[in-house]
């Protein structure tokens, strides 16, 4: 077990990205958080919301798993890369 | 390769991806930064994206288009810096004929705006800034 991925002892290390408004609103684009196993995308924004501007985050945001779309029950493995999503604006 | 580019799209860069002696119909589509949006004046934007997950979507969204009509499809949206009237996204289709391409061209277009994870950030002439949001009531959040 390095210190890159994981720290043991149930422990899952996820990377979570941040973008546009939500980057704004937590002033950061990237963290990585330590969650209990077994641990969901639900239990990440948990954690964000705990932070500092983390609590106007909205209730359901558009999530992605490894730069696939979850849902806020997906799963997550150690040494997952989670984004939270603000509507898209693409086009 | 990646979809998103850092500098100023060509149309007929994306055309020759397609384009064949085969393809007797083709359609593009070029988005352009609009001088107003929700009754604001805008100056410019500022595209961003989680270019990863962007490259790997627009990806996805080709090939689905490519196995529903036999059409060839190339797509580039641009990200950074936009003044008004610059192009911000340019969709290629290219088939035998045109009821494909017009089908695939409006497919790529669309998906890319419902799935592809790209955000703008409009500046306006008074001087505020706000972030497009399709699913606000007045179209933008403003913090």
């Amino acid at each position: 077990m390095n210190g890159e991925r994981g720290t043991g002892n149930g422990v899952l290390r996820v990377k979570v990205l941040l973008f546009a408004r939500f980057a704004e609103l937590l002033g950061q684009s990237e963290l990585m958080i330590d969650v209990s196993a077994p641990a969901t995308v639900r239990t990440v924004l948990d954690n964000l919301r705990e932070r500092a501007g983390g609590s106007l985050l909205p209730p359901s945001p558009m999530v992605a798993r490894n730069r696939v779309q979850a849902q806020l029950d997906t799963a997550l493995e150690d040494g997952d890369e989670v984004a939270v999503l603000p509507p898209l604006a693409g086009g | 390769m990646s979809y998103l580019k850092e500098t100023p799209l060509d149309v007929r860069t994306v055309a020759h991806q397609v384009v064949s002696a085969e393809q007797g119909g083709v359609v593009t589509f070029i988005g352009a930064v609009r001088n107003h949006h929700a009754g604001r004046e805008v100056l410019r934007l500022e595209y961003s994206a989680y270019g990863e997950m962007a490259d790997l979507e627009i990806g996805r969204i080709l090939e689905e288009a490519a196995t529903r009509w036999p059409a060839k499809v190339a797509a580039e949206h641009r990200v950074g810096t936009l003044e008004v009237g610059d192009v911000a996204v340019i969709v290629v289709a290219a088939s035998a004929h045109r009821e494909a391409a017009f089908d695939a061209c409006r497919f790529v277009i669309e998906e890319i705006k419902r799935r592809v994870p790209i955000w703008k950030r409009e500046h306006y002439v008074d001087g505020t800034a706000g972030w497009v949001d399709p699913t606000a009531p007045a179209g933008v959040s403003f913090h």
